[in-house]
């Protein structure tokens, strides 16, 4: 089953009010429900219509990568026909828009009756930083933001969709914004869905190479935009007793970082 | 060769416990990478060099009884013999029947991964001949007695100190200090240049085989393969069917990748094309030359979905690139071909059920692909090697079931919306003490080396849907 080439998808101007369905993703849904709040706000300041679909749960990805296509296809027919209706589906998280925009045809190449309709939503699928940057070319209001950050290229998007920049530009709105990069960025952190948990011995040298490169970056909080990394890089830095937070990048563009780092207490 | 692929989590964590050779290999993940990088940058137009390399491969492949029949008249044309191999024990057989036709005592070999897969060395030590490894690294591995664990860099896991105690320990040449990597090499060229003079056959490998001239091409940096097929009586190339390309051109295309992705340089030291025995104006070369060409299953593998990695040209930049070949290290594969292209190749060459973890052995981060000079899409291929490893049962039943019962779930919203609002409130009210579980025991490899941090407080669709009420 091969997936196609990365977009290659150019908007001159933004849509006007463009009718926008929000992928919550399934793991927003459950453990970080703020980071679809981020997201919906972050899509109506750049002035979209915004919808979150009730049927939605997930996109297939874990049956997909494990293998299990029949499964994977199942749910992606249900999420074809959820998103039909709109004109941009968007997801926090290059590894699920990545799954829609890469995958979803590849899993329909040879059924005629879905395969149409998977290149339909494909094309329409769009990781959040990079649709609010190359679609709505929208500048977010940082002024009052500030931190020592470094950012985490988590590989679907990066690879998938080409997102690098798209994050960074939008940090940079705030010049209170420090950016120290990671050496070795673009290496996976180890997560790779339940290969984290197949093969835990790998993986753990994998995060906690990512993890000490955070650490010698001299920032103070990790930025990713996939939450699978995420809760992967927070959950092994509480178990290593890290100084180092861990947040979903719309969180800080957002103006919403007023909750706990992921794995962090309430206060 | 005794295959231990399914032992691939153990051996991966004896490998990750050894300090020094986590350092080491990590060292390499980050060098290897960064000198190719700017090898390819240098050169420049990567992207349209690999495209056109895939379509002269899928062009040979597609028509590959023609070519290989244009290449056998060739090599017969110009003198040489060309040997038919179905398998490993067939390779062997013809090897060993030309070495005792011709009473060989002595064996220069040449490094080959399609000798290593047929186990080659073995079969004809068993039979009385002394072979010598003639590649350093090999020539190294073999003093250790130990498989490659890389496909380029055979002795890739060994540091220099390591080589300099295996030389201080089987070369009987007295008190000497042998520090640096110059004293060592030169110490091994003075052993090897015996073994070259007299050797009375000389194996090596193939990179690529011409189709219209039936000459075979080679690459190496050390000259070995020349002194090998050049000194000795009779000189055996041993490859695969899949290295035949129509033209010496198509050849050149290849070389402006090979090196560049494997050693990060632009050609390697020695590039040299093989075209038969001596003819009578020549000065050198051998008596007799034969060519084996191994099939191994690679004909089940054309016309299959797995047939774009038979475009591989084994640059090992797929495994210089994967970060799990270099924390897991090249022996924990437990076969010949180790990283990404091992863990697609090894089921297909072997089985799946003698190596069903390999294609796990991957977080599809598709660097690998990224990087392929014959543009093969790994992590594609492996994905649907785990799709057999399901459909066939190989995959262990909880992670079957639990994908089964996930999609079940999935596919009935209000019912998923249900019960996971029930139990991520359950796990907030549980969690929100710390922030985190230490123990997950539904999935015990999560939580062995990582907290899961607990959810933030209901499900997202909960809050939005008594947002949107309260909102109507």
């Amino acid at each position: 089953m091969h997936s196609s080439n990365k977009p290659n998808r150019q908007f001159t101007e933004p849509p006007e009010n463009p009718s926008v369905a929000l992928l919550v993703t399934c793991i927003a849904d459950l453990f970080r429900p703020s980071v679809a709040f981020a997201s919906l706000q972050l899509l109506e300041q750049a002035g979209c219509e915004v919808t979150v679909p009730e049927q939605q749960t997930c996109c297939g990805q874990p049956a997909y990568n494990t293998g299990d296509y029949r499964s994977g296809r199942a749910i992606a027919r249900q999420v074809i026909e959820t998103f039909a209706d709109y004109n941009f589906v968007v997801a926090p998280s290059g590894s699920c828009a990545g799954m829609m925009h890469q995958h979803y045809p590849a899993l329909f190449e040879d059924d005629g009756e879905w395969r149409g309709r998977a290149r339909d939503l494909a094309s329409r699928s769009w990781e959040v930083t990079s649709f609010l940057t190359e679609v709505m070319q929208f500048k977010p209001d940082l002024s009052n933001a500030s931190g020592k950050y470094t950012y985490h290229d988590s590989c679907a998007g990066l690879r998938e969709l080409g997102i690098k920049e798209q994050p960074r530009q939008l940090l940079k709105a705030s010049r209170g914004i420090d950016i120290q990069e990671l050496n070795q960025t673009e290496v996976c952190c180890g997560f790779g869905g339940t290969f984290c948990a197949k093969m835990p011995d790998i993986s753990e040298k994998m995060v906690d190479d990512k993890l000490d490169n955070a650490l010698a970056s001299g920032a103070d909080t990790l930025l990713g935009g996939d939450l699978g990394c995420l809760l992967n890089l927070a959950g092994r830095a509480k178990r290593r007793n890290l100084d180092l937070d861990v947040r979903h990048v719309v969180e800080v563009i957002a103006g919403a970082d007023q909750h706990p780092a992921i794995g962090e207490r309430e206060t | 060769m005794k295959q231990t692929s399914n032992a691939f989590l153990d051996t991966a964590r004896g490998n990750l416990a050894d300090q020094r050779l986590r350092e080491h290999m990590n060292g390499l993940g980050i060098t290897i990478p960064l000198g190719r990088a700017m090898a390819m940058e240098e050169l420049g137009n990567f992207e349209v060099l690999r495209s056109h390399l895939r379509d002269i491969k899928d062009h040979t492949l597609n028509n590959l009884d023609y070519y290989l029949g244009r290449y056998e008249e060739n090599v017969i044309q110009r003198g040489g013999q060309v040997h038919w191999a179905s398998d490993a024990s067939e390779l062997n057989d013809i090897v060993a029947g030309i070495c005792q036709r011709i009473e060989a005592r002595q064996v220069a070999k040449g490094k080959s991964m399609v000798t290593e897969e047929t186990a080659l060395t073995a079969h004809l030590q068993a039979l009385g001949l002394e072979v010598t490894e003639t590649d350093l690294g090999e020539y190294i591995i073999q003093l250790a007695d130990e498989p490659p664990s890389h496909i380029v860099g055979p002795a890739f896991h060994k540091t220099p100190e390591q080589i300099r105690e295996l030389f201080l320990e089987h070369h009987q040449l007295g008190e000497r200090s042998l520090e640096t990597p110059t004293e060592m090499v030169q110490e091994a060229r003075d052993i090897l240049r015996d073994k070259f003079l007299n050797a009375d056959v000389g194996i090596i490998g193939a990179n690529a085989l011409v189709a219209e001239d039936g000459r075979s091409m080679l690459v190496t940096n050390e000259g070995n393969g020349d002194l090998g097929a050049n000194l000795p009586r009779v000189a055996i190339v041993c490859t695969t069917i899949d290295k035949v390309l129509p033209r010496a051109e198509d050849a050149t295309a290849l070389l402006r990748l090979l090196a560049r992705s494997a050693i990060a340089l632009p050609v390697s030291a020695y590039t040299s094309f093989y075209t038969g025995p001596r003819r009578d104006e020549d000065l050198d070369g051998p008596e007799e030359f034969h060519v084996v060409l191994l099939d191994n299953r690679r004909t089940e593998i054309l016309g299959s979905k797995y047939q774009d990695m038979l475009r591989c040209m084994r640059c090992a930049a797929c495994l210089n690139h994967c970060p799990v070949y270099i924390g897991a290290g090249g022996h924990a594969y437990g076969w010949v071909y180790p990283g990404p292209m091992g863990s697609v190749l090894t089921p297909l060459l072997t089985s799946l059920e003698e190596s069903s973890l390999l294609p796990e052995a991957c977080t599809s981060c598709g660097r690998c692909a990224e990087v392929c000079p014959a543009e093969i899409p790994l992590p594609d291929l492996l994905r649907d090697l785990r799709a057999e490893s399901v459909q066939s049962g190989l995959t262990p039943w909880r992670w079957r079931w639990a994908m089964r019962l996930h999609a079940w779930l999935a596919k009935r919203p209000g019912l998923y919306h249900f019960t996971t609002g029930m139990a991520i409130k359950l796990m907030h009210r549980m969690g929100r003490k710390n922030g985190f579980f230490s123990k997950l025991p539904v999935a015990p490899g999560w939580s062995s080396v990582r907290e899961l941090p607990a959810p933030q407080g209901g499900t997202f669709m909960q809050q939005w849907k008594a947002r949107s009420k309260s909102d109507g």
